[in-house]
């Protein structure tokens, strides 16, 4: 078992394992996307599932995002529960009424009467020069919509629990993969395992600063911590794996103890989730901040696509310590 | 219909040699690890571009798609700026912002390469919309994929152009793909042509590997949208001898090398000089003397990117408001 419990996957090969795990599990779930059949996902994360379980259960779509959204919508309220493929984040533009106004509202206007166990899956995040339509960060688009649930794996272990989890949750729920991380290493348990929806992770223990982020974000953080660390400051680090619902108590509980916070997310930083997150933490917790909380976030512009720009643009490890040092005091 | 004249053909030539020459070269830059991101290239639909591209000026507009370089060459873009800009040079048409997948230019009637399947359609109505409103009888091309028609958007924009008789060609690629799906399997009809008439516009079946039956029926449906008698649907059988993104692509098996082989027989460059050489107006010597002229073009093109500055890191909140 001590054995089983090493076994390092990708990412990528996680979600793979997750997926299958799923269509194992449950007879009613069906994977549907672009290229999720023939092609195995063009990020690979769905390779061998059409092999394995047929056209039935992993569909080939057109390139009709609203269709495809629509149908996990129509299949999910009548029975099935689908697995949805959005291959990049960007693309939601195409599909964004049968997520809002449909998915994440259904069961609502319905008066509590329908059921919407449908997984969207798909990839955010920059740092591939793939410019300003395959790149970005909207969780906050989704996070805004109630009725849906929407979660951010930053490592393979969250990646395969957090997609299961999502499976078998009975509303709407996006995980939100990040196309950074798809070669990424870590321990993954063979076994079916769940990662709880809306329970944070403290991945880093310290007393001087609290750091809150999620997604890629979460290992440019650690390494922001190690550097501060060498520094003598103690940063705290909380990976919050579940934006939508977000585990507020484990944030306050750590700041309670810190006193001083910084959010760090890819994602534009106006409107972005630090807002709603500091917010909550003088709400919940004024009395006890030694500072404003501060956050890190990319610049209110689109992502560009020449690397050097792109470098500019992206937060990472430098801007968290440069950020933390200022609000230390240091 | 006008027959082209020998000047024209040998223009509709050139326009394919300079994007075959282009793309190839452009895909040995990407594979040298020299041009990030991702390229999606044109090598085998160039008849397409250069059939329609002919017939516009620089007051006609076009929107491209993701596999959108041909489309910016035939209509008169620089490799220069170009280069610059899919290396992601500050010279760039883009400046460096935008890449192959966004790549443009205004003054040459370009609305851009498109990283997003479909929405060139509505932006086309769009600036037919405008050219008509401002009483010009200039028209707008819009170039999308058979993977593309199955998108919404394609739907609402054509049944806007017919609605608003509006100057629109949609000038459907049908390369047989949509990345890596067979088109009988993302749709169940075999000419995506046979969609105009459900939005009350003529639907026509080109070869797209023929850049004289693509030069004329790009006229007819030209001459009908300057005339005010409204949109077309164009349907050229096309195929892309690369893969679906670089070259090589990931290397999967979804098409076979002896469908690209029988394609390949059919080369719209060969087919053409071919055609060229039958009618006397150009020899393959001379032949052979654009694709080196226009080489040597592409050569100098890939320096001045090579030798242009990056952007400056400062300059990454311009333009994000006019
Ligand atoms: C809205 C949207 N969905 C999906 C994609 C991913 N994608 C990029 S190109 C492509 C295939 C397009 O096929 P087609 O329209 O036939 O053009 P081709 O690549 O064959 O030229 C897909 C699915 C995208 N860029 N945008
Ligand atoms: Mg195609």
């Amino acid at each position: 078992m001590a054995e089983a419990e090493q076994r390092e996957l990708t990412y990528v090969d996680a979600i793979i394992e997750g997926a299958r795990t799923i269509l194992l599990e449950q007879d009613n779930a069906f994977i549907a996307g672009e290229d999720v059949g023939g092609a195995g996902g063009v990020f690979g994360s769905y390779r061998g599932l059409l092999d394995e379980f047929g056209p039935e259960r992993v569909v080939d779509t057109p390139i009709s995002e609203e269709g495809i959204v629509g149908l996990g919508v129509g299949a999910a309220a009548t029975g099935l529960r689908p697995v949805i493929d959005i291959m990049f984040m960007d693309f939601m533009g195409e599909c964004m009424d049968e997520i809002a106004n449909q998915m994440a509202k259904m069961r609502y206007m319905f008066g509590g009467s329908a059921k919407l166990p449908v997984t969207v899956v798909t990839m955010s995040g920059g740092g591939r020069n793939l410019a300003a339509q395959h790149s970005q960060s909207l969780e906050a688009w989704l996070c805004h919509l109630p009725g849906l649930k929407v979660v951010a794996p930053s490592t393979p272990y969250d990646a395969k629990g957090l997609l299961i989890a999502a499976s078998r949750d009975d509303n709407p729920v996006f995980t939100v993969m990040n196309k950074m991380s798809l070669a990424n290493r870590g321990a993954v348990p063979e076994e079916s395992y769940e990662v709880p929806i809306g329970k944070a992770n403290v991945v880093r223990e310290g007393e001087d600063l609290t750091i809150i982020t999620y997604s890629r974000m979460v290992s440019e953080s650690l390494s922001a911590a190690d550097a501060l660390a060498r520094d003598g400051v103690e940063a705290e680090v909380i990976d919050l794996r579940s934006l939508q619902p977000m585990d507020m108590d484990t944030v306050i509980e750590s700041v309670a103890k810190t006193h001083r916070a910084v959010v760090v997310h890819e994602a534009v930083r106006f409107g972005g989730l630090g807002g709603e997150i500091a917010s909550q933490i003088q709400e919940l917790a004024f009395d006890e901040l030694d500072a404003p909380v501060s956050r890190v976030g990319a610049p209110f512009s689109p992502v560009p696509f020449s690397a050097v720009l792109e470098q500019a643009y992206l937060p990472n490890a430098d801007k968290i310590v440069a950020e933390s040092r200022s609000l230390i005091g240091a | 219909m006008s027959t082209p004249s020998d000047d024209v053909l040998l223009d509709i030539h050139r326009r394919m040699v300079r994007i075959r020459t282009f793309e190839t070269e452009a895909g040995r830059m990407a594979e040298a690890g020299k041009i990030p991101g991702a390229l999606h290239l044109y090598v085998g639909e160039e008849a397409v571009a250069a059939g329609v591209m002919v017939h516009l000026s620089n007051e006609d507009w076009i929107t491209s798609t993701h596999r959108g370089h041909g489309h910016l060459i035939a209509k008169g873009g620089e490799f220069d700026r170009m280069f610059a800009e899919l290396f992601g040079r500050a010279t760039g048409y883009c400046r460096g912002k935008g890449g192959s997948m966004h790549i443009s230019n205004m003054d040459l009637g370009m609305l851009g390469a498109n990283g997003i399947v479909g929405a060139g359609p509505p932006i086309a109505v769009g600036a037919a919309f405008s050219t008509k409103y401002r009483k010009t009888d200039r028209v707008a091309v819009t170039f999308f994929g058979d993977g593309a028609s199955n998108e919404g958007s394609f739907h609402e924009a054509a049944n806007m152009a017919a609605l608003y008789k509006l100057p629109v060609i949609f000038v459907c690629e049908n390369n047989g793909y949509g990345e890596y799906t067979p088109q009988a399997k993302h749709q169940a009809i075999v000419d995506v042509a046979d969609r105009a008439s459900g939005y009350g516009m003529p639907g026509v079946v080109v070869d797209g590997m023929d850049a004289m039956a693509v030069y004329e029926a790009a006229d007819a449906a030209i001459e009908r949208a300057r005339a005010g008698d409204g949109p077309t649907l164009l349907e050229c059988k096309t195929y892309r001898f690369f893969d679906h993104v670089g070259v090589r692509g990931m290397g999967l098996t979804y098409r076979t090398d002896e469908e690209l082989a029988e394609w390949q027989k059919r080369d719209p460059i060969h087919l053409f000089e071919a055609r060229l050489a039958e009618l006397g107006v150009l020899s393959k010597d001379d032949a052979v003397a654009i694709h080196e002229e226009v080489l040597a073009e592409v050569r100098a093109g890939i320096e001045f990117a090579e030798e242009s500055p990056t952007p400056d890191p400062d300059t990454l909140l311009d333009d994000v408001y006019a």
